[in-house]
């Protein structure tokens, strides 16, 4: 008796710290599906409905680059993943610049025509992926040294590739601070979003300021959809699946702020793991959204509120 | 002169040249000898969330279409494909059956698949007396006069495959279903089935539609311990479902897990390497070895290109048209109520074998089987079920 006892105790040691790495592991995964959003909203003040869809287009070009590994150069697909998160970044990141020199600058002091025309900009995105890969999903191939679980005992398994996103979004997160508050460039971005006139008349350049701005959300946004592939399913709706969850963790958060971001996909990953599991996956939800709002009447601003450019 | 504006010119010669053209056009159908083409409604969501499952379904429809002109068509007339985009949105699918039945006016509609664009249909097709053709495994609860259900409902699949699971080792049952009216009906079924064979459900859970973390629903998998997981996780769902499986350990090779979800066309998406050795029940398996199915695989691949897959509801949408025109057929007419009750009894020899529908559920009797993920993305077949009558509103 004694040591069936025990054993059961190991195995809900087990669960309990898997629980608590499944916290984490969203944490980490909301943290990186919602920087870029945070940076473009909070810095640009613009509202970035086709966010989603831009994850997509990174996710894509994961999958176009393994199918070109796999065709090409199958001894290297062990590494595909990192030249494909790089692409990731590239095509989004370019694709951002263009899209804001052509497209969004045009909507700057309209908030609500910018939310209008990047939803249609999600609406053309969408469709065009599925002109061009089809509706179907299409599947994109996990790397040998990432797939299965580390055991470090019997009863705890912790999937690599969730171990690997922890990672990746640790370094990226440092990045971002460190280009935020850590170089000249950054420095600028800072001013241009704390007071663009004034920036203006010391000589910064405010357009170069915006285009790069948005162009970095949206490569973040890049190398979310591509470690994504992971963990979800790749197709033409993918990035509807990520918008809402963005949005929410951002506006919880509080826009402009960096740790807001950080602090509200904590929390909002720790509720939802645990609620999940003590509960079912939509009382999780509804538990999270009903507490958003309540914060959200008490706090307009959200969590960690800071001045935005109006 | 200047009165006359470019819009009041258009109407004018428009009608001038329609009124020129439409007695000619009259002429030259008498004189020629085919009957009109008969209008075939295929009405699915070509856009949006649903497309992902519903787009192969118009092409095995079309297929069977051209077939079956190119044998002649029915009662002497060519079938002229109408399609329509339902946009994955149940209003547009009411507002396009409106369209179908009263502008078209086609003659029926094979169409649908979520259970909410067939409810948000049903009472347009009961206003303007249309006849749909709905090609989708379902959870059953109805039977409309106007629809003809031409996949197998809930308990079909599920009471098969729940006996089938409980004869091989292990009688301990996880359900894992997305939170829709499909998958909590098929646990309905299941867990007094499961009770019957002497089982016992360990767990139940339900994620969000289009939910991607199910870390926490795998846990409880692992602290519950099932023999068997049954799944009717839907949609994108299911490719993060099976990763997610896969990445914390639980793959095809140490977990059992039937999902009367799963097809040929998701695994598509899912990743052959995260499905393999899961099972799945369905009516219909590309890797059936019959002579009807391999010819309408070939001609699938040649239509469609090589590396397509042929999954459940394909079929299904393939025999559909079919069905329709043998009922047709019968009742030597295109009046819907004279086809609905010619409908009764027909058979047709399918891909997946004979199928038969019901002489009053508007349903087919069929066999279910149950496969095992290749490798290559498409199953071996472990079992095969005799013919099971439908039975729509069981009594559990």
């Amino acid at each position: 008796m004694p040591t069936t006892s025990i054993k059961e105790a190991i195995v809900t040691f087990g669960i309990l710290v898997m629980q608590l790495f499944n916290g984490l592991s969203l944490f980490t995964i909301l943290l990186l599906m919602a920087l870029g959003l945070a940076i473009v909203f909070g810095l640009m003040g613009v509202i970035n409905m086709a966010h989603g869809e831009i994850m997509a287009m990174g996710a894509y070009t994961t999958y176009l680059t393994a199918s070109f590994f796999e065709r090409h150069l199958p001894g290297l697909m062990d590494v595909y993943l990192f030249v494909a998160i790089l692409l990731a970044f590239c095509v989004t990141f370019a694709f951002g610049y263009l899209l804001e020199r052509g497209f969004i600058r045009w909507f700057y002091h309209r908030p609500l025509d910018t939310l209008l025309a990047t939803w249609g900009l999600s609406l053309i995105l969408q469709q065009t992926y599925r002109s061009v890969f089809g509706a179907q999903e299409v599947s994109v191939p996990l790397t040998a040294w990432l797939s299965g679980a580390w055991e470090p005992t019997e009863s705890i398994q912790l999937p690599l590739n969730r171990i690997f996103i922890v990672a990746l979004t640790i370094l990226v997160t440092l990045g971002v601070w460190l280009i935020l508050h850590k170089t000249r460039w950054g420095l600028r971005a800072r001013a241009v979003t704390q007071n663009r006139a004034m920036s203006s008349a010391v000589g910064i350049d405010t357009n170069r300021v915006d285009a790069l701005i948005f162009a970095l959300g949206s490569g973040l946004a890049g190398i979310a959809g591509s470690v994504f592939t992971m963990v979800g399913s790749t197709n033409p709706g993918t990035g509807q699946l990520y918008i809402v969850d963005s949005f929410i963790v951002v506006v919880f958060g509080g826009v402009a702020s960096l740790l807001g971001t950080a602090a509200s996909s904590f929390l909002i990953a720790q509720m939802q793991t645990t609620l999940e599991y003590l509960m079912s996956g939509s009382m999780a939800k509804v538990a999270i959204l009903l507490l958003v709002i309540t914060v959200l009447y008490f706090r307009p601003n959200g969590l960690f509120a800071s001045k935005v450019r109006a | 002169m200047s009165k006359i504006s470019r819009r009041r010119f258009m109407q004018i010669s428009g009608s001038l040249v329609a009124a020129g053209a439409i007695p000619g056009a009259g002429l030259l159908t008498k004189s020629s000898f085919a009957a009109e083409p008969i209008k075939l409604g295929l009405l699915h969501s070509l856009t949006g969330t649903i497309a992902i499952a519903e787009a192969a379904l118009v092409e095995a429809e079309k297929m069977a279409i051209d077939e079956i002109n190119a044998a002649g068509g029915v009662l002497g007339r060519m079938i002229d494909p109408v399609v329509a985009d339902g946009a994955s949105d149940w209003p547009t699918f009411a507002e396009k059956t409106k369209q179908l039945l009263q502008r078209d006016k086609v003659a029926a509609i094979v169409g649908c698949y979520t259970s909410a664009s067939r409810k948000a249909v049903l009472p347009v097709l009961k206003q303007s007396k249309g006849l749909l053709y709905y090609p989708t495994y379902y959870e059953g609860q109805e039977e409309d006069k106007q629809v003809i259900y031409t996949s197998q409902e809930a308990t079909q699949s599920v009471i098969s495959a729940i006996e089938w699971m409980a004869k091989q080792q292990g009688k301990t049952f996880f359900l894992v279903g997305s939170d829709y009216i499909y998958p909590r009906t098929c646990n309905k079924i299941a867990k007094p089935t499961v009770a019957r064979l002497g089982g016992k459900v360990v767990g139940e859970e339900y994620a969000p539609l289009g939910h991607t973390e199910f870390s926490s629903i795998i846990n409880k998998i692992k602290a519950a311990k099932p023999d068997w997981i049954y799944s009717t996780v839907v949609g994108g769902s299911n490719v993060a479902f099976y990763k997610q499986l896969k990445a914390a350990g639980l793959d095809g090779g140490k977990q059992k897990l039937l999902s009367t979800v799963v097809s040929e066309n998701e695994i598509d998406g899912i990743g052959k390497e995260n499905a393999v050795g899961y099972y799945a029940c369905m009516g219909y398996f590309q890797s059936i070895k019959s002579p009807e199915n391999e010819k309408f695989v070939k001609a699938i691949k040649a239509k469609y290109g090589q590396d397509r897959v042929v999954g459940d509801p394909m079929e299904c949408a393939y025999n559909s048209v079919y069905l329709w025109k043998m009922a047709v057929e019968k009742a030597k007419s295109f009046d819907v109520d004279k086809v609905v009750a010619a409908s009764s009894g027909i058979q047709f020899n399918a891909p997946e074998g004979k199928v038969a529908i019901h002489k009053t559920n508007h349903h087919v009797s069929k066999k279910i089987r149950i496969g095992r993920a290749r490798t290559d993305g498409q199953f071996d077949i472990v079992f095969e079920s005799g013919v099971i009558e439908p039975n729509p509103f069981p009594k559990l």
